[in-house]
Formats: structure tokens, C-alpha cells, sequence
């Protein structure tokens, strides 16, 4: 990997690792008596780790100009490997939530092990180590193939993939050790959320600078998709995080925003986390490989284009829907309700273009599990949008609101569209990003489609069910006026039904085990030359225009 | 490819771009979809006639029904109230022990208090009341403070060794730790008072201890839990003669309360219940005995 670096960029590495071990160096130091000095140390490992990374390939003769014909999928590779580590320990550690639920004992009276702690490493880990990882993967690959060009250098995917996990681990071990700012989905304290801000900047900057040297004449969906996405989560995750820090060595700041204009702030960016993270990105993702899996051109131009800005305009406005029938005024509830309701248009307009896409390719979707993936991503996106709007509702939301309702949702999305579509993308990539003819064993795609499948209905049925009971029990009355169930009553209803999640959590988790399996397996077997050649950017077929490889 | 070139399948044009081999259809926005956004467009618009929707400035505007939640949630809490009025006035007016006596007003009682119950005082006592090691049984006979409807109300309202100024206060003395007895001194007061209500003890092969820790409960125990050691709800300290045991019975729970004290708490509830919902409570409690198998 470093062999394919200019002497420049491993030089460059080089002195980025180097600032990385200094940052660190002075996060122990300062923070020595602080969580903030634990986390330093972590730091000061990763960098020295990077340090010795880029000096075992130092001395290794520079990369010929031939490269430069080829597009550049190293980083690729390894974002998709860290990928799906990152799936399975934060599967792992959301289904070891899902059984403490059940079981509340479980947690050998450590504060580590408590669910507090452990629930923010289980959405973190899925949706920044899982999902970030898979989207930044996927980004570079999409953009270079629709731009026909690759990446301008070797060190910037390098930088972004590494620093964004670095991201990932400090947030992670931080909740560990008792480090949050309570905000959900944005729980990381404000060094590592400035480190996100340096990184995901170099994000855009590749991004713009790639699309800038495109061969194509036009910017294909897929990228417009990326761009929303990196652009306006910049934005999310800046503004929601403002805040003081104590002082340069305590990991412990104070949000810049209070009472109800924090709340708003903060749902604000929650909500927009979905639309433009788990939304945006990964319509990007589709865009791309079902089309391409399908062999069928897109339905409709023109309903991609409405989606896209229907999606992006009204789901800013969404976010209050969050905060129904609290001190958030009447007004603001309003206008997330109805924006909620007219969002709805555009997320079918979507799914639908991706599901009439099929049309003329559906016995494909039949016999091939990873088009299928995709296929039941769309579904899952159109039945979670739909399942949106309608609890976005007040009246609704007065029942499902701080139900399992929400979980169940949640699920739908994050299980059925967010995981399906990334492993439908991953089952695609794998054999080409690594020059097999296919997969190593089909039929394990079979196996982990159908545990997939399966795990997010029980998942999602168990849920709905324990969530409308709890919504009805806590607002049922008895003859006399007053509540017929305390709290712990629907706590003790709600056992089976947490059972149930732990069992469909655990189907999930042992399918996306078997999809490792499948990918490592592929990775190993015999190198074959099948594919090699006619994925570069000279050889994709050209609307007339310059046939030269990319400079 | 070029601009005109149709998909066979479906035979719309595409728009002739081509992505890595990805083409697009310029196919038409179904006439439905227009339909569904200007539906939900035109229902938005109307409920932002109807309902607070717009900021201006530093006011909003307001909707044509004049709909505002919070009188939405004051006249659903006065309706709900007025609703439970018929009984409630009779809690807030009528003697506890005539309550008790009343059948039917004790029905609500029931069906209120379990859930008052459940979301307050079950968290230490327990769904059933019951109790667990360190917190009482409220089911069974003895009462600390008193068992009387309004010594109960009044634990409910003040709280044992809470923040209220009021608060009932009571602490066992740890007679080991702090060097008050000697070790064999304590374990005499130990095998004499578990001998109080364990015939075995005092007949065992700890009754010699059990006589000489008659003398070290007379020097010591006795101000508060008497003489007959039977307790004194004035000062919350607990009968040791009947077969009852907040901290357990056994020789090694006794030793540690004996040895270490014991300063048990409960939370004032006066701010968090209203009178009504804790005169509820000291019904449903009392009433348990009666209503529980």
C-alpha cells in the first residue's frame, strides 16, 4: 500500500503521523489526571502505529507512471474490510444491548459494561465505523468510475480513511471510559470533534478536486448524492457541536446552546444525520450499484432529479419532529409535522426509481442474492420513509414517541435500506475490487441474505409489537380516572418482545459473520486475471471525447 | 449512444448520458406523483392556515382555529380531574378508617394506588410490597413508625432521614466500629436478641451467650428498643421479638447491623405526590393485607 505513495506523500505521511504522535503526546500531558490523558494515549498509539506503517514501505522504489492509467482502489479495499470489522463489533456489542435490555444483570457491575456506555459504541460503531467506513469506500469508487478519472494523489483517501477512523475509535473508547457530551448521535467530546472537521474538510476537498478533473461531461446522481451528503453533515456536525472545553486538558466541554434552542439544535442535526448520513449517502451508493448490477439503465432522469432536491430541501425542516408535544413551541412542532409529511413524496420518488430500475432485470433479482440485497434495500427505504411520515404525525407521535416504536423504525431503516444496500454494494465490489470472477461461495451470499432478512423482520416485528403495547399501556385509564399501568408493568410485558430482538439481532450479526467470512475467503483464493483490464478509465467506453488515460 | 436512443424494454428514450455504463431513461414523472406532492402540499398549506405555523418576528402565526397546546393539556388535566372529582373530594374530605371500611371507594383506591405504587414506592419495596434486604416488608404487621392510617401518612410525607426539615429520624449506633462494645460483648447481644424470636437460638448451643447478652441489651439496647425489646415507633426502632427482619435474622446479618449500624433512608414525597396521591398510597398500603393472598 505505501509502495503505490510518491517519496513526497509517504513523506507527507510521514510528518502527518508525526503531528498525530505530538497531538497525542500533548493530550497525555495535559490531560494526565483526566479521561482526556487516556485518550491521548490512544492517540499517541495510533500515531506511532501510522509511523511505523509508512516507514516499513518507505525505501520501496516509487510507483511507476503506469499507475496513473489506473484508477486507485487501495484505500477502497481497506475501507471496505474496515468496513465490515467494524459491523460485526458494533453488531455485536448492539446485540449484547439488546439481550442486557432483557437481561438487566449482565454487566458484572463494571461501568464499562453498563448500557449507558455500551448502547453510544453500538450506534457509533454502526453508523460512523460501519456506515462512514462503507460510504467513504464506496464514494471513491463511484466518483472515480462516473468522473472516469482517479483520485488526484495517494495521500489524501489515505488520510481521510485513517484520520475518520481514528475519529471512530476515540469516540468509541471514550463512552467507554465514561466520555460523553450527551447528545445523541454526536456523543464524541470536542478534540476528536475537531479532528472530524480537519478530516471530513480534506473529504470535500477530494471530492471537489476529482469531480473537478472528470472526463465525463456530466455529474452523475450518485455524486450529487456524496456531495449532499459530506457537504451538509460538515455543516451538522460543526454547528451541533459548539461548545467550550474546560481547558485544553479535560475532555469535559459545555454545548454553546441551552435549554430548548439545544434540544432544537440537537435534532436538528439528529434528524438531518439520517436524511443526509443514512439517506443521502447511501441513495448515492444505490445509485450507482443497482443500475449497474441490474444492467438496466435508470427509470427516470427526471424523478431522480425531483427526488433529489424534494429530499434535500424539505428534510432540513424535519428535525422538530423529534421534540413533539414538548416546550418546543406549537409552531416549530408544526412545521416539522407538515415538511415531515411532504418529505415523503420525494423519499418514494426514489425508492420507486430504484425499484423501477429493476424492470427487465428482475430475474436477475430472483437468482442473484446481491442484487437482492439491493432490491430489499429499496423496499426497506420506501416502507421507512412512509413509517417516517406517519409518526412524524402528532397525533401519532403521542403514541409512538419514546416507544420502541421508534426503535422498531429505526431498524427498519438502519437493518432493512442502510446494512442491505452497503452489502449489496460490498458483494458487488469485492470480486472486482479484487480481480475474482466472483465471490467465493454464492451460496453464503444466499445464507447471509436470508439471515439478513430474516433477523431485520423479527427485529422489526418484535419491536412494533412491544412498542404500540408500551405506547397503549402507559396512556391506558381504568374506570376510576386514573393510569390502569404503572411504569414496570409495560417493562414486564415488554420481555418476550426484547427476547424476540435478541434473537433477530443475532441473525444479523451471525450473517454479516458468514459475509466476513465470504470476503476474507474471496480475498485469499486465487488471484485470476478475468477482470483486470477492463476496469481502468481509458477503457470505459467513451461519448466522444478524449480517449487519454487520466493524467 | 446517442440522444435519441430508446430502451428497448420499455421503449422510452434515454437522455444519452452515459456513466461507466450506466445510462438514464428520460422517462416522464408519473402524473400520480405530481398528484401526491401537490396533496401534501396543499394539506400543509392548510393546516398552516389552521394551526400556529410561521414565525414573525417576534411573534407567529397563530391559525385560524386559535388551537394552543398548552390550554389543550390545562383543560385535558382539569377534565381528567373533574372526571375523578366524584371520588377524589371524598379522599381528600372523609376520615382514613372510614375510607378503609368503604368497599366501594376502596375499589378506586386499589386501582390507583397499584399504579402510584409501581411508578413510586417499588423500586425498594417491590412490586408486591414485600420489601427485600434493607427495605421493608409493607405487607406484613410491623411498622417502624407506626401503623396507624396517619403515621403512615405522615412517614409518606416527611420521609425517614430525608432532606425535609420535618423528616423522621433514627439511627442504630455501630457499636462495633466505633468501639462502643467489645467483640465478645456484641456477639452476647447478638445471640440474645436473635434468641428473642428463634427458640433454637436459646435453646442451642448458643444459649450461655444468649443469657449474658441479656445484660448487654439492658446496658445498651434497651432506651430504644425498650426493655421488652419490643420496639419503640416513636424513634423508628423496630420490634426485635417478632419474626420480622428488615436487615435479616441470621447470625451474620445481625452481627454486621449490630457491629457497623444501620441508618436506613426514605425520600420525602411531599413535593412529588400531592396529598390526595399519598393519602392514596397509605390506603392502598394498609389495605394490602386485606387485598393481597
Amino acid at each position: 500500500m505505501i509502495s503505490q505513495l510518491t517519496l513526497g506523500e509517504r513523506q507527507l505521511a510521514l510528518a502527518t503521523s508525526a503531528v498525530v504522535v505530538a497531538l497525542g503526546l500533548a493530550m497525555a500531558v495535559l490531560g494526565r489526571g483526566d479521561l482526556m490523558g487516556g485518550q491521548g494515549f490512544i492517540v499517541l498509539l495510533f500515531g506511532i502505529a501510522m509511523l511505523f506503517a509508512v516507514m516499513s514501505g518507505y525505501y520501496a522504489p516509487e510507483p511507476s507512471s503506469e499507475r496513473l492509467a489506473q484508477y486507485y482502489d487501495d484505500p477502497i479495499r481497506a475501507g471496505i474490510i474496515v468496513s465490515m470489522i467494524w459491523a460485526i463489533v458494533a453488531m455485536f456489542v448492539g446485540d449484547w444491548v439488546a439481550w442486557l435490555l432483557a437481561y438487566p444483570d449482565m454487566t458484572f457491575d463494571a461501568p464499562w459494561a453498563s448500557f449507558g456506555r455500551l448502547r453510544p459504541v453500538h450506534t457509533t460503531g454502526i453508523i460512523f465505523g460501519f456506515g462512514g467506513n462503507a460510504l467513504i469506500a464506496t464514494s471513491f469508487h463511484v466518483l472515480q468510475r462516473t468522473s472516469r478519472t482517479r483520485l488526484p494523489d495517494q495521500f489524501s483517501p489515505w488520510f481521510i480513511l485513517v484520520g475518520y477512523n481514528l475519529f471512530c475509535l476515540l469516540a468509541v473508547s471514550g463512552y467507554l471510559m465514561g466520555i460523553t457530551q450527551s447528545k445523541e448521535y454526536a456523543e464524541p467530546e470536542w478534540y476528536a470533534d475537531i479532528w472530524l472537521v480537519v478530516v471530513w474538510v480534506s473529504y470535500l476537498a477530494l471530492y471537489l478536486r476529482t469531480l473537478a478533473r472528470r472526463k465525463e461531461p456530466h455529474i452523475y446522481v450518485a455524486n450529487w448524492y456524496f456531495m449532499a451528503f459530506i457537504l451538509v453533515v460538515a455543516m451538522l456536525h460543526i454547528v451541533n457541536n459548539l461548545a467550550v472545553p474546560l481547558s485544553l486538558g479535560s475532555a469535559k466541554s459545555y454545548s454553546l446552546f441551552s435549554g430548548v434552542q439545544d434540544a432544537m439544535t440537537q435534532w436538528w442535526y439528529g434528524h438531518n444525520a439520517v436524511a443526509f448520513f443514512l439517506t443521502a449517502g447511501f441513495l448515492g451508493m444505490m445509485y450507482y450499484y443497482l443500475p449497474k448490477r441490474a444492467g438496466r439503465p435508470i427509470f427516470s432522469y427526471r424523478m431522480s432529479i425531483i427526488g433529489f432536491w424534494g429530499i434535500t430541501f424539505f428534510y432540513m425542516w424535519a428535525g422538530s419532529h423529534h421534540l413533539h408535544y414538548t416546550a418546543l413551541p406549537q409552531w416549530v412542532q408544526t412545521l416539522g409535522m407538515t415538511f415531515s409529511l411532504m418529505l415523503l413524496i420525494p423519499s418514494w420518488i426514489a425508492a420507486a426509481n430504484a425499484l423501477l430500475t429493476l424492470n427487465g432485470a428482475w430475474h436477475k433479482v430472483r437468482d442473484d442474492a446481491t442484487l437482492r440485497f439491493m432490491m430489499v434495500a429499496a423496499v426497506f427505504y420506501g416502507l421507512a420513509t412512509f413509517e417516517g411520515s406517519f409518526l412524524a404525525i402528532r397525533p401519532v407521535n403521542s403514541l409512538s414517541h419514546y416507544t420502541d416504536w421508534t426503535v422498531a423504525h429505526v431498524h427498519a431503516g438502519t437493518l432493512g435500506w442502510n446494512s442491505m444496500i452497503t452489502f449489496g454494494a460490498i458483494y458487488y465490489l469485492v470480486p472486482q475490487l479484487w480481480k475474482r470472477p466472483q465471490m467465493y461461495s454464492p451460496a453464503l451470499v444466499e445464507v447471509h441474505f436470508w439471515l439478513a432478512v430474516a433477523g431485520t423482520f423479527v427485529y422489526v416485528f418484535a419491536m412494533w409489537n412491544s412498542g404500540i403495547i408500551q405506547g397503549l399501556m402507559w396512556r391506558t385509564y381504568n374506570e376510576s380516572g386514573t393510569l390502569a399501568y404503572s411504569f414496570i408493568d409495560s417493562v414486564v410485558v415488554m420481555h418476550p418482545y426484547y427476547v424476540a430482538r435478541g434473537v433477530g439481532g443475532l441473525l444479523f450479526l451471525i450473517g454479516s459473520i458468514i459475509g466476513f467470512y465470504n470476503i476474507w475467503m474471496t480475498i485469499r483464493t486465487a488471484r485470476s486475471s478475468l477482470r483486470a483490464s477492463a476496469d481502468q478509465p481509458f477503457a470505459a467506453p467513451s461519448s466522444g471525447g478524449a480517449m487519454q488515460a487520466g493524467e | 449512444m446517442g440522444v435519441n436512443e430508446r430502451d428497448p424494454y420499455t421503449g422510452h428514450a434515454t437522455t444519452g448520458h452515459e456513466w461507466n455504463g450506466i445510462k438514464e431513461l428520460n422517462t416522464a414523472v408519473p402524473k400520480a406523483v405530481w398528484l401526491f406532492l401537490a396533496g401534501t402540499f396543499l394539506f400543509s398549506l392548510g393546516y398552516w392556515i389552521l394551526m400556529p405555523a410561521w414565525p414573525l418576528g417576534t411573534t407567529y402565526s397563530k391559525g385560524l382555529l386559535g388551537d394552543d397546546v398548552r390550554q389543550d393539556v390545562a383543560a385535558h388535566l382539569e377534565a381528567g380531574a373533574a372526571n375523578r372529582a366524584a371520588w377524589t373530594t371524598r379522599i381528600d374530605t372523609e376520615d382514613m378508617s372510614t375510607i378503609l371500611a368503604d368497599d366501594e371507594l376502596m375499589r378506586d383506591v386499589r386501582q390507583t394506588g397499584r399504579a402510584l405504587f409501581g411508578d413510586n414506592c417499588a423500586v425498594c419495596h417491590g412490586l408486591r410490597a414485600t420489601g427485600g434486604p434493607g427495605f421493608p416488608d409493607l405487607v406484613d404487621t410491623a411498622w417502624l413508625w407506626g401503623g396507624t392510617p396517619e403515621a403512615v401518612l405522615e412517614t409518606i410525607r416527611v420521609g425517614i432521614n430525608s432532606e425535609h426539615p420535618e423528616t423522621r429520624t433514627s439511627q442504630m449506633p455501630a457499636f462495633g466500629r466505633d468501639q462502643m462494645l467489645e467483640q465478645p460483648a456484641i456477639l452476647d447481644a447478638v445471640a440474645y436478641v436473635r434468641s428473642l424470636s428463634q427458640p433454637e437460638v436459646a435453646n442451642g448451643p448458643q444459649a450461655e451467650r444468649a443469657k449474658a447478652g441479656q445484660q448487654v441489651f439492658a446496658d445498651n439496647c434497651s432506651s430504644c428498643h425498650g426493655e421488652d425489646a419490643r420496639g419503640n415507633t416513636e424513634l423508628g426502632a423496630p420490634d426485635l421479638t417478632d419474626r420480622f427482619w428488615i436487615y435479616g435474622g441470621d447470625e451474620a446479618s445481625v452481627y454486621r447491623t449490630v457491629y457497623g449500624g444501620r441508618e436506613g433512608h426514605m425520600p420525602t414525597w411531599e413535593k412529588r405526590l400531592s396529598e390526595t396521591d399519598r393519602k392514596i398510597l397509605t390506603l392502598y398500603v394498609l389495605d394490602l393485607p386485606k387485598s393481597a393472598p
